[in-house]
């Protein structure tokens, strides 16, 4: 009180605590929770509501579940979740038909995929160029040859037989890893000067982004080997993949694009007044900008993607979703779709969080004050 | 060939002709920017062009380096012609250096990165070399200590002098100023002008858009009015200032003189 009331000769006046509202527990609650009586109405509905869901889906999910057993038996007088389904199910859901013996050629890729994820990831280890360099050309080079087999001895393993969050994972991320490249070709066509190119890129991405994804994965496989001369045939999950990439790129397209138009024209013309070349001036100085802007919507198409791989189900493809769609038509284990649906949102939800949250770190790790 | 080289060598030693501009004409559009645009820039002058806004000094000093395009007439820099031919222009960029009014510097790049990006991967000099240089810039323009910081934490006369290192850094014959000080508050004007009158003293042939008459009268060995696409006239700054010979002339200096 006597601080306040004092008076300063111009000049001196010095730097003061700011009042007990604004800092502290007492500040946060005060701004968050309580700052206005509409505030404190909105804060008592939302106690309400988490008070009404929450508990309920614990119980289901935790307290009243069933964790340990492998038939349904076990789950005769459970109110709450029946996890043995799951767990009786998991060779299904994680690799579908691939043969047993076999599941070696899944797992070694799927475990140098974490690891190299998990260096890039973690900002400490180093050779982070090379790691990148070997995740781009060296893995999937040894991962084909271990998934398809044929070479080196291994026996062949048909696409039909591949499925579950394997498969999942193997259209998400060749389209994820295609569909950025693509798109940003697609989106500086777009943008070019000369008529032809931007005729073909402004072709190519309103239509593809003009039709569903089902359409286009019916068209690759069953339209598309009526175009075929007789003999030719690609296999259906490869017609998958190109039309899934095609179809994120041209999504993708459009959100570097809309990066590269919120590049101002000064950084255009920096780049070239220091005599940098298009591809130069391209990939030194608008791209590293532009993709940095649009991380979010990158991160969005690619978790839109992730998700739609769940499409390929009509084509007779079974990925994660359709394996455990596929157990839960099982006569022995009808009744527990509910399990099924809840674990596979769960895992869907953690991969896509996952995305959610690394992109949230490149941005503020990108970020350079300005 | 030889020939000809040699006595182009000879007549631009005996000439030291740096940048030829004959009858260029400009338009953006229907809009005729540039009309009959004659100039000839002399290694080592310092030249400054003014004129109200709209009067086509900009788009002049960027047609220099091809950052816009002239429809008419020859611009000849060191020897070579501006035309389509994209390696002719990439030439002339490395030899011109550009100061721009809103610096320009790349905002996702350290101060040092700017310096040294163009030397390392346009001129192909090493990176520890180009690092030498940058620094080197840096102190003249006296904020090494900034070497590792970003643009956007920088005040708007450090970024314009981190944008004339940069240029500097290239090692150019020529530098080009538009409108250098117009972005910037009163009081960081000055630490960029001393920069540029540092520049000029050591003989760097410059051509400079700019409001700045006390730099033009201090550095300037030859001053352009400019109006309406055209050089109305242009004289040593002491006959420019005093005695205006163009009512045109006269009428831009009474205003911008008079407060």
């Amino acid at each position: 009180m006597e601080n306040q009331d004092k008076q300063y000769e111009p000049g001196t006046h010095p730097d003061m605590p700011p009042p007990a509202s604004e800092v502290g527990v007492y500040g946060w609650v005060y701004h968050n929770f309580a700052s206005s009586p509409m505030n404190i109405i909105l804060t008592i509905i939302a106690i309400f509501i988490i008070y009404i869901t929450v508990p309920p889906l614990l119980s289901w999910t935790i307290f009243n579940a069933q964790w340990t057993g492998d038939t349904r038996e076990a789950c005769k007088d459970v109110t709450g979740a029946c996890w043995p389904f799951i767990n009786t199910w998991r060779k299904v859901i994680m690799y579908y038909q691939y043969p047993d013996d076999q599941l070696w050629r899944v797992n070694l890729p799927l475990g140098i995929l974490a690891v190299g994820i998990a260096a890039l990831v973690i900002p400490k280890v180093p050779f982070k160029g090379f790691i990148t360099l070997f995740m781009l050309i060296g893995f999937p080079v040894i991962s084909y040859f271990l998934f398809v087999g044929g070479s080196f001895g291994l026996e062949v393993i048909e696409t039909p037989k591949w499925g579950g969050l394997y498969l999942t994972l193997v259209i998400a991320i060749v389209g994820i890893v295609t569909s950025l490249p693509i798109g940003i070709v697609l989106a500086l066509g777009r943008r070019s000067n000369m008529p032809v190119i931007k005729a073909c890129s402004v072709g190519f991405i309103e239509l593809w982004r003009g039709v569903p994804l089902i359409t286009v994965l019916f068209m690759a496989s069953v339209m598309f080997p009526l175009f075929m001369p007789e003999g030719v045939n690609f296999d259906k999950l490869l017609r998958a993949l190109v039309g899934v990439s095609l179809f994120s790129a041209a999504y993708m397209a459009e959100v570097v694009r809309g990066g590269l138009q919120a590049i101002p024209k000064g950084q255009y013309e920096g780049a070239m007044a220091l005599g940098l070349n298009f591809p130069k001036m391209m990939y030194f100085i608008i791209m590293p900008q532009a993709l940095k802007l649009v991380i979010p919507g990158i991160v969005n198409t690619f978790i839109g993607l992730f998700k739609d791989t769940t499409l390929v189900l009509i084509i007779g493809l079974f990925d994660f979703l359709g394996a455990i769609q596929l157990a839960g038509t099982n006569p022995k284990w009808l009744g527990y779709n509910v399990e099924g649906y809840v674990f596979a949102a769960f895992i869907y939800w953690c991969f896509c969080f996952s995305m959610s949250r690394y992109s949230q770190h490149l941005e503020k790790k990108l970020h350079t004050g300005h | 060939m030889s020939e000809a080289q040699a006595k182009q060598s000879k007549m631009s030693v005996a000439e030291t002709t740096m940048i030829e501009m004959k009858n260029v004409h400009k338009w953006y559009g229907s809009f005729h920017v540039l009309k009959d645009i004659n100039l000839t820039v002399n290694h080592g002058e310092r030249i400054v062009v003014c004129g109200p806004s709209g009067s086509g000094k900009s788009t002049l000093i960027r047609c220099i380096n091809r950052l816009e395009e002239h429809q008419k007439g020859q611009i000849i820099v060191e020897g070579t012609e501006l035309t389509n031919d994209l390696k002719k222009i990439e030439v002339i960029r490395r030899e011109v250096g550009m100061v721009f009014q809103h610096f320009n510097l790349f905002p996702h790049l350290s101060i040092l990165e700017n310096l040294v990006l163009a030397p390392i991967w346009v001129r192909k000099i090493p990176r520890a070399d180009a690092e030498e240089t940058a620094m080197k810039y840096l102190e003249r323009v006296k904020i090494p200590e900034q070497a590792q910081k970003y643009p956007g934490q920088l005040s708007g006369g450090q970024q314009q002098r981190v944008a004339i290192a940069r240029s500097l850094c290239m090692n150019p014959k020529v530098m080009l100023f538009d409108e250098p000080t117009s972005a910037l508050d009163p009081e960081m004007i000055k630490e960029v002008l001393d920069v540029m009158i540092e520049l000029a003293e050591e003989g760097m042939t410059m051509i400079c858009v700019t409001h700045e008459m006390g730099f033009a009268k201090t550095v300037a060995n030859r001053v352009i009015f400019m109006d309406g696409g055209e050089i109305i006239e242009q004289n040593e700054p002491h006959e420019f200032f005093e005695n205006p010979q163009h009512e045109r002339t006269q009428l831009f200096l009474s205003q911008i003189l008079a407060h």
